[in-house]
């Protein structure tokens, strides 16, 4: 038995047991706690030599289309796993006291954990789209009940388009699945890869549309991407952080999967495309970050602009910057849970998150404010930082294209736009670190009781940031693992 | 085992349960609910026997498929989960009744259901027209009775007058089409329909397709495609919640039964089939999008429930018109299979939840998970997997329709289903809305299920998301 089964299953085993009545909190901490362990140790446990895929575990559901439930992970399935692994742990843990059915909480907290688990460890297609999927309720729920701002419209909107965009992947997956010649069909994204490749089935170039409007619409892909920051500044503090760390990283996750491999040709036909697409996430919504003027939807935004930057890896399309990209969505998924658990942390604290009524908190909240530099730091791909090493890698990598390949001249844009980006996103980070926490302080007599980051806030944050000093400072570590999947 | 015995033994049940009621009075009622469950359960064991085949002397109306055989056990399932309502619909029933002893009426209101599931049992296993227009009168009669049962309520006999009405009306054009076809192919017979047309001169076509048209209408009447739907909605409403349930399930399987039967023939001959095809395709479109657009305005659940059931017509009906595709019978075996589960938990804990908290509105659903945790999950799972959401039965059910319907190349069609299921979503996550953002007001009380409910509800979420991961038994019983 493949012990990415493990993974799937422990959330659900959690649940039943929280379902009849074991401590939430404390099981949630366990479950997710033990998911993260595991992880780590299927990471040191990969024979890097050996590479491709292992763990694997196949399971037959309907033999007659080629549906089958196959386990397996290679370097870059581990990566994301392991990210599961510490932003689940880390949301838990920063979970504050509720008065409104904790238990459902933490249900819903440990269903999107268990789906993303699976669809990181899924071979198959149906299955890789379905654990994905499984989020779409939880967050629903979620964001209605515990949510802050206007919470309503921000839950449906984000259930609506995830749910049209869900199936827009769905239609793509069967018009791969049925591009195939009948014998040879499979639902198993490396038979299809490797059917495509030995050109014994065509899938059609509109195909690759269809996924990349589905899981760009995930990944909040120019001109899709707004139903992102209004469900991140409205849901709450852990969700954001499964939703913009993790979940996110699916639609980056199923393009490498799926579309690169199998569409070499149209990739390279529809690149122009995404290059402009991804100049407009660069610096388009670069510019609109700045303009806000709150600190959740500042960092909402942010998250929807760094994906310019991890798609600008993929368009390169060669080893330096797609090993890049996969650092940079690791590095990404962990500091923007950093920047999310201190928001929330804050807004449970200040009720407002406006930055002309915030203003010298670091006097008050030193440890937050510290916290938070950090935080910025590693967003903004300062050296030190995970992002700083996949940020270069991307550079490098395109370049590479550019010279090498002949890249167009909308590539050299793209780089330059990137470039550009790095910018942008100093000037929108430190300005909304200064306003909330340097300066004088705004109305101090409002911020009388206001206490600073208590151990399960601070513990949870600073474990996220060692994390991704480690893995920035010695990114060997993670590439090493990255590399098995581009070879 | 001669396969007629079936039906048979459902008959004889039905018939001693009612001499059990009219000499046994003061008998307890629950207890004919229980031996009624006990004997269907028994003829579906019966089912799994060795099975002789009918000889085409002896019966000619009469086919015992793999087809016929699946639907049989659906029928005798879906009669057993209306029974298993019908327990907590007693108050109901007693209160819907004027009578001189309490529970007079309860007895017949579990007997009903037998009949009608024996005349299904005739009706999936019909292959000639004269045995389908007996059967499908003989379960019409019996929902006739059935729905307009609580005579004390307005809307439960106006319900029932309005299906009395309408559906004669549908008879009077089943009886005609088939008529016209008997007139031109000189046979009453399904399964030889096509034999003989390939026999017949081109400019018989016409009263043909005139004859096929009429019997497409009374069809479509019985799974409500659009534009034959309009009887639904008041139906489902006024009808008493157990029978409602089975009206949605049975009689729409029994529909989709005939309408496989008849379209498979008619399949066979290429210039009539590409024009029925077409516009079963057509039916299927607009189906999808009445049902769909018109469910999003609802508020009231049961009303909610009978606009998506026409929303579900739709996608079988995508399933029927891919009917080339390998899968096709298959697909729609399981979506109805699916359907059957998530339909029934949706009506059982709508029957609880309205019967605690005074309506059928959405509202009364506010706040269900802190009344009764249970309740609302499984209205949630029902719900999910109704919108067609991954590892949930109905998901597996739409991805083979869409499958199929890839595969025979129907993009418009495609592209319309996508855009129900996203206005599905809506209308489905309504309800899920109520019960979790909103607050329960403060005149409700905590919902106590008894044991038998709580076992029934579980058993069902479990099928659902077993189901939802592991559909083959089901896909491969129709192969």
């Amino acid at each position: 038995m493949s012990p990415l089964l493990f993974l799937i299953f422990l959330p659900f085993v959690a649940i039943i047991l929280i379902l009849c009545g074991a401590p939430a909190r404390l099981t949630s901490l366990l479950t997710t706690g033990l998911n993260f362990l595991l992880s780590l140790f299927l990471c040191y446990h990969y024979n890097l030599v050996l590479g491709g895929w292992q763990y694997l575990q196949e399971t037959k559901i309907v033999p007659k289309i080629g549906l089958n439930f196959t386990l397996g992970a290679d370097g870059l399935s581990l990566t994301l796993l392991l990210l599961t692994g510490l932003v689940s742990f880390t949301a838990i843990c920063v979970t504050p006291k509720m008065e409104r059915s904790p238990n459902l909480f933490y249900c819903c907290l440990l269903i999107i954990t268990a789906g993303l688990a699976g669809a990181f460890s899924s071979l198959d297609t149906f299955f890789l789209y379905g654990f994905h999927e499984i989020a779409l309720i939880p967050v629903f729920i979620m964001i209605g009940i515990w949510g802050s701002g206007d919470r309503q419209a921000a839950a449906w909107k984000a259930t609506l388009y995830l749910g049209a965009d869900s199936l827009i992947v769905l239609l793509g997956i069967i018009a791969l699945y049925l591009s195939a010649p009948t014998s040879f069909r499979s639902f198993d994204f490396r038979v299809m890869a490797e059917l495509s490749q030995n050109e014994i089935s065509h899938p059609a170039s509109w195909i690759y549309l269809l996924l990349l409007a589905g899981f760009g619409t995930l990944v909040s892909l120019f001109p899709f991407h707004s139903w992102a920051p209004s469900t991140y500044s409205s849901a709450p503090a852990p969700t954001a952080m499964l939703h913009a760390g993790v979940l996110k990283k699916f639609g980056l996750y199923g393009l490498i999967r799926l579309a690169l491999p199998i569409f070499p040709v149209a990739v390279g036909k529809f690149s122009m495309l995404l290059l402009i697409l991804l100049i407009c996430n660069i610096i388009y919504i670069g510019y609109v970050t700045i303009a806000q003027r709150r600190l959740d939807w500042t960092i909402a935004y942010s998250s929807v602009m760094h994906m310019g930057t991890i798609f600008l890896g993929l368009v390169a399309f060669n080893m330096l910057s797609l090993s890049g990209a996969a650092l940079l969505m690791f590095g990404h998924g962990l500091s923007i849970a950093v920047l999310f658990a201190l928001c929330g942390a804050l807004r449970a604290r200040t009720e407002t998150l406006t930055y002309d009524e915030l203003g010298g908190l670091a006097q008050l909240l030193p440890k937050a404010s510290l916290l938070f530099g950090f935080g910025t730091m590693a967003s903004v791909g300062l050296p030190g930082f995970t992002n700083f090493a996949g940020e270069i890698l991307i550079f490098f990598g395109a370049t590479a294209t550019v010279i090498i390949n002949q890249g167009s001249k909308i590539l050299i844009i793209a780089i330059i736009a990137a470039l550009w980006g790095v910018v942008i996103s100093a000037i929108y980070m430190l300005r909304a670190y200064r306003s909330v926490f340097f300066g004088p302080i705004f109305q101090a007599e409002r911020w009388t009781n206001i206490k600073d980051l208590s151990l399960k806030e601070f513990a949870p944050v600073t474990l996220l940031l060692v994390v991704l000093l480690i893995t920035g400072i010695f990114p060997q570590l993670i590439l090493n693992l990255v590399n098995t999947a581009f070879r | 085992m001669n396969p007629l015995f079936l039906e048979l033994t459902v008959v004889l049940l039905g018939i001693a349960l009612l001499m059990v009621e009219a000499f046994f009075p003061k008998l307890c009622k629950k207890r004919l609910a229980f031996v009624g469950m006990g004997g269907l359960f028994f003829v579906l064991l019966l089912t799994w026997l060795p099975m002789s085949s009918v000889s085409i002397e002896s019966a000619p109306f009469y086919t015992i498929d793999n087809v016929a055989l699946f639907f049989k056990r659906f029928m005798i399932v879906t009669t057993i989960l209306t029974l298993l309502m019908s327990l907590d619909y007693i108050p109901v029933i007693e209160r819907g009744i004027p009578g001189e002893r309490l529970g007079a009426g309860v007895g017949e209101f579990f007997i009903l259901p037998i009949f009608a599931c024996a005349s299904l049992m005739w009706l999936v296993s019909a292959v000639s027209f004269i045995l389908l227009f007996v059967s499908l009168e003989c379960m019409t009669v019996v929902l006739y009775i059935s729905i307009s049962y609580l005579r004390k309520d307005p809307k439960s006999l106006e319900a029932g007058t309005k299906y009395l009405i309408l559906s004669a009306l549908t008879t009077g054009f089943l009886i005609y089409g088939i008529s016209w076809i008997f007139g031109v192919t000189g046979t009453t017979s399904i399964a030889h329909l096509a034999e003989s047309i390939v026999l017949l001169p081109a400019s018989s076509m016409t009263p043909l397709l005139f004859g096929t048209g009429l019997i497409l209408v009374a069809l479509c009447f019985k799974i409500a495609a659009f534009p034959f739907q309009f009887w639904l909605p008041d139906v489902y409403q006024g009808a008493p919640t157990p029978i409602t349930a089975f009206l949605s399930i049975a009689s729409k399987a029994a529909g989709f039964v005939l309408l496989l039967r008849f379209l498979e023939q008619l399949y066979l001959i290429p210039t009539l089939g590409k024009k029925v095809f077409a516009i079963t395709t057509l039916l299927a479109i607009v189906t999808l999008l009445f049902g769909n657009l018109a469910a999003m305005a609802q508020t009231n659940m049961k009303r909610l429930l009978a606009y998506s059931s026409i929303a579900h017509t739709g996608y079988i009906l995508m399933a029927v018109a891919s009917i080339g595709a390998a899968l096709a019978v298959p697909a729609i075996g399981f979506y109805l299979v699916a359907y059957l589960a998530m339909t029934s938990l949706a009506f059982i804990v709508l029957m609880i939840v309205t019967e605690t908290s005074g309506g059928d509105e959405i509202y009364c659903f506010q706040g269900l998970h802190e009344r009764s945790p249970l309740l609302a999950a499984a209205m949630t799972v029902a719900m999910i997997s109704l919108a067609g959401l991954p590892f949930s039965a109905g998901f597996f059910g739409k991805f083979f329709i869409f499958q199929v319907a890839f595969q025979q190349g129907h993009y418009g069609l495609l592209a319309v289903a996508t855009l129900s299921v996203v206005a599905g979503i809506y209308y489905y996550l309504k309800v899920v809305k109520a019960m979790y953002w909103k607050q329960p007001s403060e005149t409700c009380t905590p919902i106590t299920l008894s044991k038998l409910t709580t076992v029934l509800i579980s058993a069902l979420i479990a099928v659902i998301i077993i189901l939802g991961i592991y559909p083959t038994p089901i896909l491969m019983s129709l192969q």
